[in-house]
């Protein structure tokens, strides 16, 4: 450790600097410059972690899952290093873990809980060493950047077969490519869906890996739930979804704002009603449920802390700007997009919208998933909606061909013009702000900048 | 009422690229011009009727579907498309699909068959996956250039023999193969691109001349108010750093 504390020292200098010199949070800088002196600085100082490291990785829902799984170990008292911010490459959690670090070889935390990129799973699985890992989901998500799903399905069947020994696995029964990661595996966790009333009838358009990985067959489906995630069985090997020992049925989805289901787990049922809203967030504490179980956590615990969430950054989070209620929410893929669209049109009026679409790297490049995403399940819905960002055309043009009125569509490129529209045209005293993620960053900016919230790394311990 | 028939090939397999954006633009600009439009689809197994439709379309797809996509083409639809081409039929065929255009895909030692369209070939490269914003400049009717503009990701480089037309030519971005300046394939109505995915809703003016070749016509079709369509074209060509 001796060797480690200077170099500990120099990078949160630059992460220091960074942020004086206003360069946003610099959530990830100070830990990439402390990957560059040492390589495997996070092996070293997860290893000060008593009670280790859980890891949760998905395409869609990590932030939301790690932030309830950390309302449950709250109170639990579990003290935690926890990348709340969702800065989930090596750079954010070397930052993470380097602002835990004490000097003389401790660190202010008990547990890490890490929510980590897809594509960093291998990487950083191998550092963290976790004891437990959580994942929940893969959907087609920015081509450009991370490939062809059946790749990253590949690199995480790698990660699962080499797992040490007594690393538990938490996996989502419902997603066939989760679900055959625990086919070999002796200690798994699966969670899951158990309640046909709240199946679509259909399979939506960007659905992805609807074949066997086993034989090649395609899945026949009793129940679909969300993109392909459902209860499914192979017609040709014989292959089916594990039953699930955490599940939820009785569901019950109220609109933007909440949810209530029956959690069922090898203690017995019990009632969660969920602030946060839509279907999707019932995956995500049904995963987070079984991950705390797993932990040790007691299903009294499970149910107060699922119940006692807040919002993560831009998932579903309100703000109150003078008379309006602004609801961010989230959307960077085709399948978490379909998601938000169908908690959106469970409102019953009419709805103003902001959407920001941008095609930066962190979004990426490619904005081709607007045309996958069911936008036609919204567009009857839609009164006004402000379109902006650096795509901002494209994104009213996908509106116009899922039948939105001309006249209900407007397209301003700058954000806070755009935000003043959107402000000035809603008369129900209700916004919903679509960003993707850039966009989300640059909303949270113009708002923190208009004083209605408070930038994030300022909130250090306000929202623990 | 005139109508416009249009036949999806492989709908569920190749889509990736959320290539329904195209169908989508091709059917509404059917009926805001009171063109009856049908779409119709032809999945693994399916015999194609060459005169069942107007505009054949095939999308892009992971390796896994490709490869199932190229053995039905060649076994199954080879002859249709051949005969559909002939009648002038347009066939659109968009990365992976383009892919499948020509003689052969080399994907190290295995070779998928292609269906023999247009004479090309394309091989998987060992180097970096063509990744970007992409704007090239065609010349569909003689003297009267214009671009089109879109995204690209292709492993595959694609070689044109000499006798072959590219669609047009690389303003911005990779291309056919980063090397020739040269993207796409053009013979007649048959058209390969790696513009890929939805690239109809970034270039409106190209789905009318798609549509208007489908029909056989020889007059313009109806304007219609592209006040959005051409905001996302400049777009477009401002992502791939062409104004």
């Amino acid at each position: 450790m001796t060797m480690l504390a200077p170099k500990l020292a120099a990078a949160r200098a630059v992460g220091s600097l960074a942020r004086r010199a206003g360069r946003g949070g610099g959530t990830s800088l100070p830990g990439k410059v402390l990957m560059r002196l040492d390589p495997h600085a996070i092996s070293a100082l997860a290893q000060r972690l008593v009670r280790g490291s859980v890891v949760i990785s998905a395409t869609n829902g990590k932030t939301t899952t790690a932030a309830m799984t950390a309302s449950v170990l709250d109170l639990a008292g579990i003290s935690l290093v926890h990348n709340r911010a969702g800065a989930n490459m090596a750079g954010g959690i070397a930052s993470t873990l380097l602002s835990a670090a004490r000097p003389g070889g401790r660190i202010d935390g008990e547990l890490g809980l890490f929510e980590v990129d897809e594509f960093w799973l291998d990487r950083l699985t191998a550092e963290l060493q976790p004891r437990a890992l959580l994942l929940s989901n893969l959907f087609r998500d920015q081509l450009d950047r991370y490939g062809e799903l059946e790749t990253i399905a590949d690199r995480w069947a790698a990660v699962a077969t080499s797992l040490p020994a007594g690393t538990r696995l938490v996996l989502n029964a419902d997603d066939p490519l989760i679900a055959d990661l625990g086919r070999e595996a002796d200690s798994v966790t699966y969670f899951g869906v158990e309640d046909r009333s709240i199946a679509m009838p259909e399979m939506q358009h960007a659905s992805d890996s609807k074949h066997c990985r086993r034989c090649g067959h395609a899945y026949v489906y009793d129940a679909i739930y969300l993109g392909h995630l459902g209860s499914y069985r192979c017609p040709s090997c014989g292959r089916e979804r594990p039953a699930p020992t955490v599940a939820a049925d009785a569901i019950q989805l109220h609109g933007t704002t909440s949810s209530t289901f029956s959690l069922r787990t090898a203690a017995g049922t019990a009632t969660v009603k969920l602030p946060l809203p839509g279907l999707y967030n019932v995956y995500n504490a049904l995963g987070a449920a079984a991950l705390c179980l797993d932990l040790g956590v007691s299903p009294e615990l499970v149910v107060a802390g699922l119940e006692a969430v807040t919002a993560a950054f831009g998932r579903a989070e309100r703000i109150q700007i003078g008379d309006i209620e602004l609801s961010i929410l989230l959307v960077k893929n085709p399948a978490g997009a379909n998601e938000i669209l169908r908690t959106l049109v469970l409102e019953q009026a009419e709805l103003d919208l902001l959407g920001v679409l941008n095609d930066r790297t962190a979004d990426g490049k490619d904005i081709s998933w607007v045309w996958d995403a069911d936008f036609e399940l919204l567009a009857p819905r839609v009164r006004r909606l402000t379109c902006s960002g650096t795509r901002a055309a494209e994104l009213a043009l996908r509106m116009k061909y899922a039948g939105v009125p001309a006249d209900r569509l407007v397209v301003i490129g700058t954000l806070e013009q755009a935000l003043d529209a959107a402000l000035s045209a809603a008369p129900d005293g209700r916004l919903f702000a679509l960003p993707t993620y850039t966009a989300l960053l640059e909303l949270r900016e113009e708002l923190a900048r208009r004083g209605h919230v408070t930038r994030f790394w300022e909130r250090r311990g306000a929202d623990r | 009422m005139p109508e416009l028939r249009v036949c999806a090939l492989y709908p569920e397999l190749m889509n990736i690229y959320a290539d329904r954006g195209n169908l989508l633009l091709l059917q509404r600009r059917c009926e805001w011009r009171g063109i009856s439009f049908t779409l119709l689809r032809s999945d693994l197994g399916d015999e194609l009727d060459p005169e069942a439709a107007d505009l054949f379309y095939i999308g892009g797809g992971q390796d896994r579907d490709q490869r199932l996509c190229a053995l039905d083409l060649a076994e199954v639809k080879r002859d249709a498309l051949h005969a559909a081409a002939d009648r002038g039929a347009v066939v659109l065929a968009v990365c992976g699909g383009y892919q499948l255009l020509g003689h052969s895909y080399q994907l190290g030692d295995e070779q998928l068959p292609g269906v023999g369209l247009v004479d090309l070939h394309t091989v998987r490269s060992d180097g970096p996956r063509l990744i970007g914003n992409v704007a090239i400049e065609v010349e569909l009717e003689p003297g009267r250039p214009r671009v089109l503009a879109g995204f690209e990701n292709h492993g595959g480089r694609t070689h044109l023999a000499s006798s072959a037309t590219p669609l047009g030519r690389v303003l911005r971005g990779h291309g056919n193969n980063g090397e020739d300046g040269l993207e796409g394939v053009r013979r007649g109505t048959v058209i390969g691109t790696y513009l890929h995915g939805p690239l109809l809703p970034k270039n409106a003016w190209f789905a009318d001349w798609l549509m208007a070749a489908a029909l056989g016509l020889t007059g313009p079709l109806d304007p219609l108010d592209d006040e959005l369509e051409d905001a996302a074209h400049r777009e477009a060509r401002r992502a791939a750093g062409v104004s």
